[in-house]
């Protein structure tokens, strides 16, 4: 057959080395199995570390960046453009990329099997000399003169990598410290901590670590009067201490420290509390390392210039995530802190594109987070959530302030789909026209969804009303906050419906006692666990929070609110929010180790204690749903 | 005694064809689906009168152009229109290997498969070939399809529902080269191109999936 298409292809590929030197067969066979691949400007072509592809890849149109993160801070190494190669090392050595690519403009790439020109690099001794010069030159055409970048990271440098990639580095810890012995007044030690400047000192006898004073003791047992500063430091110590042993990663490190609460840990030979002390690893020293903690992380998301920095951030986030559940991190606690992550990154898009645009926002606006994101209970990444609102303006202003934030919203959202958020299916983002509103025009909107609870409004609403401040001006969000509340405090049959649409969703109990799977489709037999289990506790907290006119999103929040409003319901709220968060570390440690969202999970695939653990979280669903059915008279409503 | 309410009676490749679509399960997600980026040649605009001289089409799956997944035929021909000469440049005697319009449709229902055909002005195209397969005493395609034009619209929201655009307008506002323009198989590639480039766009503001592509072709639904 004639092939036309692959003909142009050839036609392309003979302008430029090492096809040039290919005869028309091979070269044409070539051609006939290219892939065209088409880009955005700054999408993601592959990410430093990612597994090779199965093609690399020759620049048809644009141009593409390539970057490298050493010592956390990102390199652009080179620039492609038309004609250009790259991907094409990590392919031969069989390793993962060294380096990531992204597109600087619309580019469209032509994507060459490795399986075909592996055959073409044996065949062909003019292809393999050229691949070998440039490899080992660093530049991308060794027979021109021109070396304007270094297209093959060296082997220096690929170490480097290796080095700065630190989950698993060792923290530099504080070699030495300072001892002394259990009978040496607090006095003296508070002046031996004053000359050295530290602050912390470790008591040991025999060379023996026992016990620990920091700043914190002399504050709250020497300050606070309840000791005297005569005393020994035996008498305000910290005794027994917590001991590690060496080359404990900075991950470790972190974990230890939420576990035992302390703020210093101590190093000994053997990692027992019966050999020397060898070192101590304090706070400094962890904030000082390069690494997978929270505080560091921040401060990269605040230096970060660009979205590709920030998605390298937040893939380290996701490697905390899973440090901290394998750990057995309370959950409430990688929560927090996963969003703080999320919002640190979602601030930062906002600045970027506030730059990019290059003028300040007409007028005071709020961004704000909706559905998960904004109940902050998102640990994985998700879809994105978000919402604009801007203060009121005149009418002849409206179109020209609208069209400001429109391209402010369309901008971040381009950033947050690099980083890793997948745009909302349902286009439920600040982007999206409808959701991109005047403060007076939500209060309408919202007003609408309370008077008219029909279904679609029902379901917006629930995800709206998770609404959470994320950037910009707080009033904004404050108003429509307290808005929200007085509605429905004038029309509570509202809160009957929310009620009665989220009880259409049952406890996941079927006959027997079985679980309730999916029954058909690409997830047959697979338990659906974010719409059977969390969905329905994620709603009740939501209705009686609005019922109670508690000002909380956070599904584990609002159940504690709860507890403490209605004392007498306290067990019922408490067995709730213990579920939400079983259920939670679950999908989330399922959505880990399948690389998805952890909606599914393949009940096949449980262990006997896991499926138990997941059933014991039923009794409270169907206790609480019951509970709303009573409370909001659901029976009354057609 | 019921051989009056009898099926008709297809060839067998027809049959293949039509299982294939209907028990395709492949529709549900996006990456899966195949579709066929396809233009056609043809004499001229004529439903009655006018043949297909030609066919190109490459698949697109997963948001790339699979070159390797391709299809280029000619079409033996009884009517000639020396006018549309000018345009495709397909002359009676021309050097290209040509195919009876049986062959040419046989092989191309076994191409097409179960995939999702991707024109521009896809109602033309698949009239022409359809068309066709009535001659031959088949059916029409029952492929479902998706339109550059109408995903273009839809994204742009215009307000002028009756204009439509050509593909030459489409690759100027996308900026796609048009390398062998008025070549079954060169304009099929910048549609493909085309399908690509829009989707990057139209993701961004719509869940991907393909009924609502296929909806873009009624504006007001």
């Amino acid at each position: 057959m004639k092939n036309t298409i692959a003909e142009r292809v050839k036609d392309f590929l003979k302008k430029y080395p090492p096809f040039n030197v290919l005869p028309r067969e091979p070269l044409f066979d070539t051609a006939k199995n290219v892939e065209i691949h088409y880009f955005e400007k700054d999408q993601i072509i592959f990410d430093q570390n990612d597994e090779p592809h199965k093609h690399f890849y020759i620049v048809y149109e644009g141009a593409v960046r390539l970057y490298r993160f050493g010592e956390d801070v990102k390199h652009t190494v080179d620039i492609c453009d038309e004609g250009d190669l790259f991907g094409l090392r990590p392919l031969i050595m069989k390793e993962n990329y060294l380096m990531g690519a992204a597109a600087n403009e619309e580019t469209i790439l032509y994507g060459i099997p490795i399986e075909d020109f592996n055959h073409i690099i044996l065949n062909y001794p003019k292809v393999s000399q050229f691949l070998i010069a440039s490899f080992a030159t660093n530049t991308r055409d060794p027979f021109t003169d021109k070396h304007k970048g270094k297209l093959f990271a060296n082997i220096s440098a690929i170490k480097k990598v290796e080095n700065t990639f630190s989950e698993t580095q060792s923290v530099k810890y504080t070699k030495n410290p300072v001892t002394c012995n259990s009978d040496l007044q607090v006095k003296e030690a508070a002046i031996i901590m004053t000359e050295k400047v530290i602050d912390s000192i470790i008591i040991t006898e025999n060379n023996l670590p026992i016990g620990i004073i920091t700043d914190k003791d002399i504050r709250t047992k020497i300050g606070t009067g309840v000791n005297k500063i005569t005393d020994s430091v035996s008498e305000i110590m910290s005794t027994p201490v917590e001991t590690f042993k060496e080359n404990l990663s900075i991950a470790e490190a972190q974990i230890e420290r939420l576990k035992h609460k302390v703020s210093h840990l101590i190093i000994t030979e053997d990692g027992t509390n019966k050999t020397k002390v060898v070192g101590i690893i304090t706070d400094h020293d962890l904030n000082t390392s390069h690494g997978n903690n929270p505080m560091f992380l921040m401060k990269e998301i605040k230096n970060a210039k660009d979205a590709e920095t920030l998605k390298y951030v937040r893939t380290k986030a996701t490697n905390l995530t899973k440090a901290y559940l394998e750990q057995e991190i309370p959950i409430y606690f990688v929560t927090k802190v996963i969003t703080e992550i999320n919002n640190a990154i979602t601030k930062k898009a906002i600045r970027l594109s506030i730059k990019e645009i290059g003028s300040k926002p007409p007028v005071k606006f709020s961004w704000l987070a909706v559905g998960s994101q904004g109940r902050q209970e998102q640990l994985l990444k998700t879809d994105q959530d978000n919402a604009l609102v801007f203060d009121n303006v005149p009418k002849e202003k409206y179109p020209e302030v609208k069209a400001y934030f429109l391209e402010l919203a369309t901008k971040v959202t381009e950033k947050l789909n690099i980083v890793g958020y997948e745009y909302c299916p349902a286009n439920i983002m600040a982007s999206n026209t409808k959701w991109c509103l005047s403060c007076k025009e939500w209060k309408e909107q919202f007003k609408d969804w309370i008077k008219n609870p029909i279904a679609e409004k029902i379901l917006l609403s629930i995800i709206f009303f998770d609404f959470e401040f994320i950037y910009g001006d707080k009033e904004l969000h404050e108003t429509l906050s307290k808005r929200v509340f007085k509605y429905i405090e004038s029309k509570q049959i509202f809160l009957g419906f929310l009620s009665k649409a989220t009880l259409e969703n049952p406890a996941p109990l079927g006959f027997f006692k079985q679980f309730l799977v999916e029954e058909d489709g690409e997830n047959k037999d697979h338990f659906d666990i974010k719409s059977r289990a969390l969905r329905p506790l994620v709603d009740a907290a939501r209705i009686f929070s609005l019922y109670h006119g508690i000002h909380e999103n956070n599904t584990i929040a609002r159940y504690e609110r709860l507890m403490e409003v209605e004392p007498q319901n306290k067990e019922i709220f408490e067995s709730c929010a213990n579920a939400f968060k079983i259920l939670l570390q679950f999908r989330t440690l399922q959505g880990i180790a399948n690389n998805d969202s952890g909606k599914y999970v393949d009940i096949n695939n449980l262990s006997k204690s896991d499926r138990l653990k997941l059933k014991s979280c039923f009794k409270p669903i169907k206790n609480i749903q019951d509970s709303l059915k009573l409370r909001f008279n659901v029976s009354k409503l057609t | 005694m019921f051989s009056f309410f009898k099926k008709k009676k297809y060839p067998e490749f027809w049959n293949t064809y039509v299982s294939k679509v209907e028990n395709c399960q492949k529709y549900s997600t996006f990456e899966n689906i195949r579709f066929v980026a396809l233009d056609t040649e043809t004499t001229g605009f004529d439903f009655n009168n006018d043949r297909v001289l030609s066919i190109g089409a490459v698949a697109v799956q997963a948001n790339k152009i699979i070159v390797s997944d391709y299809f280029e035929i000619y079409i033996e021909q009884e009517v000639f229109n020396k006018e549309t000469v000018k345009i495709h440049g397909i002359r009676r005697n021309g050097t290209e290997t040509k195919l009876s319009e049986k062959e040419a449709l046989i092989q191309f229902l076994e191409y097409l498969d179960d995939a999702v055909i991707l024109a521009h002005h896809t109602s033309f195209d698949v009239g022409m070939i359809n068309m066709a397969l009535e001659r031959q005493g088949l059916g029409s395609l029952i492929s479902k399809s998706v339109d550059t034009n109408y995903i273009h619209k839809k994204m742009v929201s215009d307000s002028n529902f009756g204009k439509i655009y050509s593909l030459d307008e489409l690759s100027e506002i996308y900026n796609v080269k048009t390398h062998d323009r008025h070549t079954a198989s060169g304009d099929a590639l910048i549609t493909a191109q085309l399908f690509l480039k829009l989707l990057g766009k139209y993701r961004k503001n719509y869940a991907l999936n393909l009924n609502d592509l296929i909806n873009s072709h009624y504006p007001f639904s």
